[in-house]
């Protein structure tokens, strides 16, 4: 029976080092990536800081806050929401924070959603719940480039200008730092006017002449860039959660290897206790008595 | 005057030029320092950034805009395909197995 136990402590020690391979690994993996993702998101933020800017020039000087992705509607029946989560999950509560934040926010708004949802997270968790799906995209979150946030900003102002939906919000994790990424709602459409910037507010020479032409471009390029730098925020919290939760498992796998270690040896000791007893017992009874002893010892 | 060619995913040229020739939707403009505040629509063709020294940085450009501002020019461009960072495709390495 005691041997039995053992060996079935033995057998937990080695399937528990053979998870804690793999969660390190996954941590190890993220380890590296997190890297990679903040310097994507660092280099990209040059284009929507210069795109900001010449908007933010010629929405000032010119009479162009009539553009319809510019004003705000006056009734807004449908709100779009752009949920960003991931497509795998073991990232700790990444998943979950994101869309408990996008659930908040419909509720918050008090009418129909329709959902645009990167990540076959939230694709699931929605789906199961009745809510409206417009769209749902996989294998975007993972290493998002241009051309899927393109897409993403196509199909969100195509709605838009639809009339599908009268606002958007965008839901994504922000990488503040390795330790602190947040889920948090943005206003993506109608664009925020932004407030006059330093530079050529004077206004631009423009070329074709009409800021209209000019704002049907600008636009949409800037709602690819936010989403463009969400999408890639978003990548490295997601990196960064699953490291830290891979880390909380492989820590989690070290302390119980030691302590089904300790019950392992117990175990294992009391066994060997157990055996000496009876052997020492057993000696013990077959022992003459010591007055047999001390007469037989002369005949040897 | 500063130039800076500026992609989605990355600045790709940033430094001085003499001269910067690009096509927009109204037809080719050379840009001079001392140009006044300009913002045009870039249509598909050559973006020419001549150095002060002579020579010159082309790039293909499929659409964007290029914006001159206080004596500074800068291009958002979307690049041809063929020029998007192809050292970022081949690093690309396999997921983990989960």
């Amino acid at each position: 029976m005691p041997a039995a136990e053992l060996r079935q402590l033995q057998r937990r020690i080695r399937s528990v080092q053979s998870t804690r391979k793999i969660t390190r690994a996954m941590e190890m993996i993220a380890t590296s990536r997190i890297v990679k993702a903040q310097q994507r998101v660092v280099a990209a933020r040059t284009y929507t800081e210069e795109i900001t800017r010449i908007i933010a020039n010629l929405t000032a000087s010119a009479e162009a806050g009539d553009h319809p992705l510019l004003r705000p509607r006056d009734e807004i029946r449908r709100v779009g929401v752009v949920v960003l989560a991931a497509d795998r999950g073991l990232a700790g509560a990444y998943n979950a924070n994101v869309v408990r934040r996008a659930e908040a926010d419909i509720r918050s708004t008090d009418r129909p959603a329709r959902l645009f949802l990167v990540g076959r997270k939230a694709e699931s968790h929605f789906r199961h719940r009745g809510y409206e799906i417009h769209r749902a995209y996989g294998g975007m979150s993972d290493s998002p480039g241009p051309d899927d946030a393109h897409r993403l900003a196509a199909d969100v102002i195509a709605a838009y200008e639809q009339g599908a939906v009268d606002a958007v919000d965008l839901v994504a994790t922000q990488f503040l730092s390795l330790g602190t990424q947040r889920a948090a709602v943005r206003r993506l459409l109608p664009v925020e006017r932004f407030g006059p910037q330093p530079g050529c507010a004077g206004g631009y020479e423009l070329e074709p002449g009409e800021p209209m032409a000019i704002l049907d471009r600008l636009l949409p390029r800037y709602v690819e860039a936010r989403l463009f730098a969400a999408l890639l925020d978003a990548s490295a919290s997601e990196y960064a959660a699953r490291q830290r939760a891979m880390k909380a498992a492989t820590d989690n796998a070290d302390d119980l290897v030691t302590s089904l270690r300790r019950s392992a040896n117990r175990v294992r000791q009391a066994e060997i206790t157990t055996e000496i007893m009876e052997i020492v017992g057993g000696a013990e009874a077959l022992r003459p008595s010591d007055a047999d002893e001390s007469e037989e010892r002369p005949w040897r | 005057m500063e130039v800076k060619l500026v992609g989605p995913e990355r600045i790709i040229y940033a430094g001085d030029a003499s001269m910067v020739l690009a096509r927009t939707l109204d037809g080719e403009i050379g840009i001079l320092p001392g140009h006044a505040p300009l913002l045009g629509v870039l249509v598909p063709g050559q973006l020419r950034i001549v150095k002060p020294d002579g020579s010159e940085h082309r790039a293909t450009v499929r659409s964007g805009f290029v914006e001159v501002c206080d004596n500074r020019v800068v291009v958002l461009a979307d690049p041809a395909p063929e020029e998007t960072a192809p050292e970022e495709k081949a690093e690309e390495e396999k997921g983990p197995t989960s």
